[in-house]
């Protein structure tokens, strides 16, 4: 009697949640700016009409279940059958399933190679390219083509579609804009790719989602969609108003620190791509003594390194030429 | 090597203060009151050395409900810290430390001890053996597993805590980022512990194939002894791989190797990979002993059968081998391209078939059955609706694209404690009702068991559900804090009042542990629950330190259950009764606990000249060990049949 009273007021203050969190807050994920997100809640909504029916059938059939056959001082003497199990049924409660996994990996797939692509009806727009370094505790843009550097926050058209070529300058992190697609991490030493597209002017938040430190929590970016025409107006700006960076001041800034919204007229990928196998490293274990005991750093073995670095790079030259030639 | 006595201690913090002055207090009480009521002899002969395997039950249990409040506590600040944005309570560099000590003791000194201690009590009894194979090295997979967990816990207030996450991701958790030694805590501690792991998973596998009673074939073992078996068996493969990857972590912190360094060409998702070869079998490790947990209770308490036992036993060795083969689900987002994705998406989504098998075999278990609502059954009945918004969000964590979404997101956080909390804490608690009379002699209350229940349901759901939405409100896992404009603060502070509710529930365990010690009524009925169907229910209550005064014949399942109904087996000739050969004591396996703590203490320091003496202590162990010649003892027939006397004849099925 007292189990089923539980259910009905737990299931009661789930509906509340549920009525609750819809009104007050909004689910950025249930509200995309552009296809790629779109496609992913696509998606989950499709996951959810399967996900629900397994909910109401298995919990309709507790449900009933624990009622019909509870015990009551009338049933003291009832003696339950001694069933062994039944074939049958085993067998059609192992091909349902299969057949909803099938279900649901169908557009699974289709999403996962969609993802990768330009999203229909913007192939014929060329993309913008923009780099994206992530170091402790920043984001770092660079638009090569237009010569423009910025720290946390980025500027990208509407209607045009955008790769983002991620990678870091550190630790791990990870390149989310829920309203514009899902996220992707960012490695040091490889390059990972988003390809995005917002068709819609606005502000969406952007963040890393993947622990790295003590400024994790901080670590969020700015993205404006723009119209072309304010896009163009913003790049004319940006090239002609902000100072240029140089190799010194682009060091400090890679130092682990919280920086507010940065814009540069050149960008660092002149002296260093992070994403390249022998970039150099720009890091300080220094920097990051905290409380508690110290320990011992290697910085001997990073000299060492750094001489093996030069051989590498005459490597690398050779390498560079190779890829050029593509 | 130089030792910097004025960093050893961490400072600056007034709770880390209070704690430091609480521990040495506490052991100034413990030491006190042992002495005063002079009561050394008695735990260092009674317990520490012994290795009776439901005495080492009882240490785990006790060891995991310790664990449990550390972790608990470590939950609560993080939800305190949340409840409001921009809160001051925790600094980030606390709280970083707060989470990551949170997973690792609630997964491997909570959960896992918990579990163990669990299978140490009912695996010998429902197989019908008189102890484990190797009783001395249950005893020392015991020490190292406590050695792993005390060096763990004393890291945060002894040169800080691990502050990388429970899955401590590399290049965090190296040196370059993270230059303290909190993370040579992680590498050194968990795998003292994870050696003891391993000679358990070794132990349990020897002792159920080796040591099942006459006529108990595989495929009449008890459920739960099935899962103890693909538990073991688990842990068996997957444990050696956290090993190595401890191990090369540890290199890299220690010894300036570049495993998984972002400088001299290391490779940092190497050690994502290795981490969750190991890490996602490790979640089916503590899911299927709880598994079988509540195939046992819903069989004893609907007085059915368990429905479609085969297929139940061919799920979980499905599940198991399953288990093995998605590991890279938990980064679908490393950008390793569509194709790797779909693999991993169906691997992952195919642990629900069978699994959902399992749950529609419970339920039929349960159709036509008498169901009593028990503390035991509740537990298990309220297992299956929580864990199925676990399993079903899990679904939708594997669909690879989706999950590009959910990822590191408070989603996946729900997600988990939705499956981790009905799937191991509710069958450990329901474990802890169903067998306590067993071990002890009386049950522990119902009437509070059931605000125990329902504080701790409550709870639960209160503070986790609403994480599914802060998910997709783009809430992420592991900030220390949010801001005002967020639109956060609502739910999270929802979560956070769960959570009180949550602690409450907790108390009121304890509660009814300290209540029924004192009050409940005593017992020495062999079946208390009346229904009870496997072996360990057919010997007496308490359990004798010998188990069974002649080993039981087995012809079906449920053994126990057919004794019963046959009235047969329950006679005792006082000429069978031989005396029994029992394994003796061993101070051992205590002091080598001992040994690896203060080892494992040394480097963690980087002092390695102490750390190689103490290495000496480790190696003259293993060598005393092996010259070792420690026979046992034999039980006289006098003690038996005078025991067997007392409880049989009290028995309303009493022997002639």
């Amino acid at each position: 009697m007292k189990k089923k009273k539980g259910l009905l007021v737990s299931a009661m203050s789930i509906l509340l949640l549920l009525v609750l969190s819809g009104c007050e807050t909004n689910l950025v994920v249930f509200d995309p700016k552009g296809p790629q997100a779109r496609a992913i809640m696509d998606l989950i909504n499709w996951s959810f009409i399967w996900i629900g029916l397994v909910l109401v059938v298995v919990v309709g059939l507790f449900v009933y279940i624990i009622w019909k056959y509870r015990a009551r001082p009338e049933n003291a003497d009832y003696e339950p059958p001694d069933e062994k199990g039944n074939h049958k049924l085993e067998v059609i409660w192992t091909l349902i399933p299969i057949v909803i996994v099938i279900l649901l990996t169908i557009p699974t797939v289709k999403t996962l190679y969609a993802l990768e692509e330009v999203p229909e009806g913007y192939e014929d727009v060329e993309p913008l390219v923009i780099h994206v370094t992530s170091a402790d505790w920043k984001w770092i843009f660079s638009y090569p083509e237009e010569d423009i550097e910025t720290v946390n926050y980025v500027n990208i058209p509407v209607d045009r579609p955008v790769t983002f070529k991620l990678t870091s300058a550190g630790t791990m992190q990870s390149f989310w804009i829920p309203s514009l697609a899902g996220q992707e991490y960012t490695m040091n030493k490889m390059e990972t790719e988003l390809i995005v597209v917002a068709d819609e002017e606005g502000s969406f938040f952007g963040r890393n989602t993947n622990f790295n430190g003590e400024g994790y929590a901080g670590m969020e970016f700015e993205v404006q969609a723009q119209s072309p025409a304010d896009y163009e107006k913003w790049v004319k700006e940006a090239k002609e108003l902000s100072p240029k960076l140089t190799e010194e001041e682009y060091k400090e800034l890679l130092k682990p620190t919280h920086l507010g919204r940065l814009t540069y007229s050149n960008t660092h990928l002149d002296w260093v791509d992070h994403a390249d196998h022998n970039a150099e490293l720009y890091i300080d274990p220094e920097l990051y003594r905290g409380h508690g005991y110290p320990g011992k750093i290697f910085t001997e073995d990073e000299n060492e390194n750094s001489e093996n670095h030069e051989n590498m790079n005459m490597d690398e030259e050779e390498h560079g030429g190779e890829h050029s030639g593509h | 090597m130089d030792i910097k006595w004025d960093q050893l201690l961490v400072s600056g913090d007034p709770l880390i203060l209070g704690s430091q002055i609480a521990i040495v207090l506490t052991m100034v009480g413990v030491v006190a009151a042992l002495s005063y009521f002079k009561k050394w002899k008695w735990l260092w002969n009674g317990w520490l050395t012994s290795v009776d395997h439901k005495r080492i039950g009882i240490m785990y249990i006790i060891m995991g409900v310790l664990m449990f409040f550390r972790g608990g506590v470590d939950g609560l600040m993080m939800k305190a810290q949340t409840a409001v944005p921009e809160n001051t309570f925790l600094d980030a560099q606390h709280y970083n430390e707060v989470f990551t000590t949170h997973g690792v003791i609630m997964i491997l000194f909570m959960a896992m001890p918990m579990l163990i201690g669990i299978m140490n009590i009912v695996i010998p009894l429902q197989i019908g053996a008189r102890d484990v194979a190797f009783p001395q090295l249950n005893l020392l997979s015991f020490w190292l597993t406590f050695a792993g967990a005390m060096l763990f816990n004393v890291s945060f207030v002894i040169g800080g805590s691990p502050d990388a996450g429970w899955t401590s991701y590399f290049p965090l958790a190296g040196k370059e980022f993270t230059p303290g030694v909190g993370n040579n805590y992680y590498m050194i501690a968990l795998q003292i512990a994870g050696i003891g792991t391993l000679m358990t998973g070794i132990n349990f596998i020897v002792t159920i194939l080796k040591m099942r009673t006459k006529g108990m074939t595989l495929m009449r073992m008890p459920m739960f002894t099935w899962t103890s078996l693909i538990t073991s068996l688990i842990i068996v493969i997957a444990f050696p791989i956290f090993t190595v990857t401890l191990l090369l972590g540890m290199m890299d912190r220690l010894y300036g190797t570049h495993f998984f360094t972002v400088s001299g060409g290391g490779l940092d998702m190497l050690w994502s990979n290795l981490f969750w070869l190991w890490g996602h079998p490790e979640v089916y490790i503590v899911i299927l002993p709880a598994f079988g947990i509540y195939s046992e209770i819903i069989a004893t308490f609907t007085k059915k059968r368990l429905f479609g036992y085969g297929s139940m036993v061919i799920s979980i060795v499905l599940i198991s081998a399953l288990s093995m083969l998605v590991w890279v689900h938990h980064f679908y987002t490393m950008g390793v391209g569509p194709a790797v994705n779909t693999v991993f998406s169906i691997t992952t989504m195919m642990i629900s078939i069978p699994t959902g098998v399992k749950m529609f075999n419970w339920l039929f278990t349960m159709r036509k059955g008498r169901i009593e609502f028990t503390a035991p059954m509740m537990w298990a009945l309220a297992f299956i609706p929580t864990f199925l918004i676990g399993g079903v969000t899990g679904v939708m964590l594997a669909m690879a694209a989706a999950d590009f979404q959910y990822h590191n997101t408070l989603f996946l956080v729900a997600h988990f404690h939705y499956t981790l909390i009905p799937g191991v804490v509710y069958a450990v608690f329901a474990a802890l009702y169903y067998w306590w009379p067993k071990v002890f002699g009386f049950k522990l209350s119902e009437k509070i068991g059931k605000w125990h229940f329902w504080l701790f349901n409550i709870g639960f759901n209160l503070t986790f559900f609403p994480m599914f939405f802060l998910g997709l409100q783009g809430a992420v896992r592991r900030s220390y804090t949010y801001s005002e404009e967020s639109g956060f603060q609502p739910l999270f502070l929802l979560s956070g009042v769960g959570a009180l509710i949550l602690a409450a529930g907790f108390a009121a365990l304890c509660y009814n542990i300290y209540w029924s010690i004192r009050h409940a009524e005593r017992t020495t009925a062999n079946d208390p629950w009346g229904n009870a169907r496997t072996l360990e229910w057919a010997t007496a209550t308490p359990v004798p330190h010998y188990n069974f005064a002649t080993l039981p014949e087995v012809d079906s399942l449920d053994a126990y259950w057919e004794m019963k109904k046959n009235n047969k087996g329950f006679t005792l000739d006082k000429n069978q009764i031989k005396p029994i050969h029992m394994p003796g004591n061993s101070g051992l396996p205590a002091i080598m606990g001992g040994i690896f703590l203060v080892f494992g203490f040394f480097l963690v320091f980087e002092w390695h000249l102490l750390a190689a003496i103490v290495g000496i202590g480790i190696i003259a162990g293993l060598i005393m060990r092996s010259f070792e010649s420690n026979d046992g003892y034999h039980v006289p027939v006098d003690e038996i049949v005078k025991h067997e006397r007392t409880w049989r004849g009290e028995s309303k099925w009493k022997a002639k």
